[in-house]
């Protein structure tokens, strides 16, 4: 079982290195929507100071759901999801691989250049750590519900719109606690850790249920 | 056995067919015809389990494919109208993937030897999309000669095929029929078998 898990994760990496400028175009969207805000609302340290953490972290779900609509598309497009829905398989393992790496491709590289970018808002560098911490916690749970909306707009006409009607109000939470820890943690008294509790928790909790929900919209799509 | 009874199924408001019963025995090939739009390919998803039925059953081996779920995947290989192969991909890559899927991965050179006997000797290094339609297919067909599956659905796999990988192709049915195996396929081309048994099933129900 983990050995296809492996196969269809490494069979992902594999295509996304082959055809670069998918991976790379959902960076630059991330990194150019974070350089347009300065540019619009002026230098003031503060101001910007207050800015960065929700700037970054919406600039994360609208890259996230940028490349959400090509997590099954291409698979669809091309009847090798058919194969994956009749393999000798749990269908929710392959999807958790296929999300798994997505998230390689989309999250952790967000995660990664996220400090590089945050230097344009300002922020302290206990701000900019827990800001990657978060980040490293909060973008695979958006992989993850974005997953079962990939999955339910499958093959529609229009489903990228739709997709994000869908799903952008179920990113709140994640939005909500991932930029207030980066905000709490200015604050000297306060403390972040209830923050990560709570992500930490939206985690385990999408880790279990998405791909069991996008395996049953899969199989509703493909009908 | 591939057993199925009174199956029905719709598609928006047109009745493709109803009451349809019919068993699929090992050493046994079913040859389901019908002209355009009559429901061949409705059937053949429905009896992958791709798509819900609205009525009937469908069994095999005694109980029901819903039931099964997995275990009746394990014994199944469907080859549709989208060939299941990445374009990005190399025929090998696509090939050892597709075994690794079916829980029997074997060695590459099982795999190059299957390609160069559907006459792909000197494109297995080639990422797919560099090849022709009818190269694709070969591609695909490969799975064929993989395959341990007892049970082959097989969705016009003749199309775009030229004379030499026709020939192949019904070769490699006649060997699934003549090893106990079954087949389901739809297709406007006579399949000549030396062993097994051939059923024919039309499916030209008028529209009501």
């Amino acid at each position: 079982m983990l050995r296809v898990f492996y196969s269809v994760l490494a069979r992902d990496i594999l295509l996304a290195l082959r055809r670069r400028t998918d991976v790379l175009t959902t960076l630059f969207f991330f990194i150019i929507v974070i350089s347009l805000f300065p540019l619009g609302v002026g230098s003031e340290r503060e101001q910007l100071q207050a800015l960065g953490p929700g700037v970054v972290w919406v600039a994360a779900l609208l890259a996230s759901m940028l490349a959400l609509e090509r997590l099954f598309a291409a698979d669809y497009d091309d009847g090798t999801l058919e194969q994956l829905l009749l393999t000798g398989q749990p269908l929710a393992l392959l999807v958790l691989a296929k999300v798994l790496a997505h998230w390689l491709l989309t999250g952790l590289p967000l995660v990664l250049i996220a400090p590089l970018v945050a230097m344009q808002y300002h922020l302290e560098a206990t701000a900019v750590w827990v800001m990657m911490a978060a980040l490293a916690v909060g973008t695979p749970v958006l992989s993850l519900i974005g997953a079962i909306g990939a999955a339910l707009t499958l093959g529609l006409r229009g489903g990228g719109i739709l997709l994000s009607l869908l799903i952008l109000p179920l990113y709140v939470p994640v939005l909500v606690y991932g930029a207030g820890a980066v905000t709490v943690s200015a604050i000297e008294i306060a403390d972040t850790e209830p923050y990560f509790h709570l992500l930490g928790a939206f985690l385990l909790g999408a880790l279990v249920l998405a791909p069991l929900a996008a395996a049953a919209a899969l199989r509703i799509s493909l009908e | 056995m591939l057993d199925v009874t009174d199956l029905a199924c719709r598609r928006g408001d047109r009745q493709l067919f109803r009451s349809l019963s019919f068993q699929v025995p090992a050493q046994t090939l079913l040859h389901v015809r019908g002209r355009n739009g009559s429901g061949k390919t409705t059937l053949l998803r429905a009896l992958c389990g791709l798509l819900r039925p609205d009525a009937g059953r469908i069994r095999w081996k005694g109980k029901s494919i819903g039931e099964l779920a997995e275990d009746y995947n394990r014994d199944l290989l469907y080859f549709g109208h989208l060939n299941g192969i990445k374009a990005d991909l190399t025929g090998l890559e696509n090939l050892r993937i597709a075994r690794t899927l079916d829980q029997d991965p074997v060695g590459d050179d099982a795999i190059l030897d299957a390609l160069a006997r559907i006459g792909l000797e000197g494109f297995e290094d080639l990422p797919t999309r560099m090849l022709s339609q009818g190269q694709k297919k070969r591609v695909a067909l490969t799975r064929l000669i993989l395959s341990k599956a007892p049970l082959w659905i097989l969705d016009e796999p003749f199309t775009a095929l030229d004379v030499d990988a026709v020939d192949l192709l019904q070769q490699l049915i006649a060997e699934q029929v003549a090893d106990g195996g079954s087949v389901v396929l739809t297709t406007h081309q006579e399949v000549p078998l030396t062993q097994g048994a051939i059923q024919r099933l039309t499916l030209d129900e008028a529209d009501d």
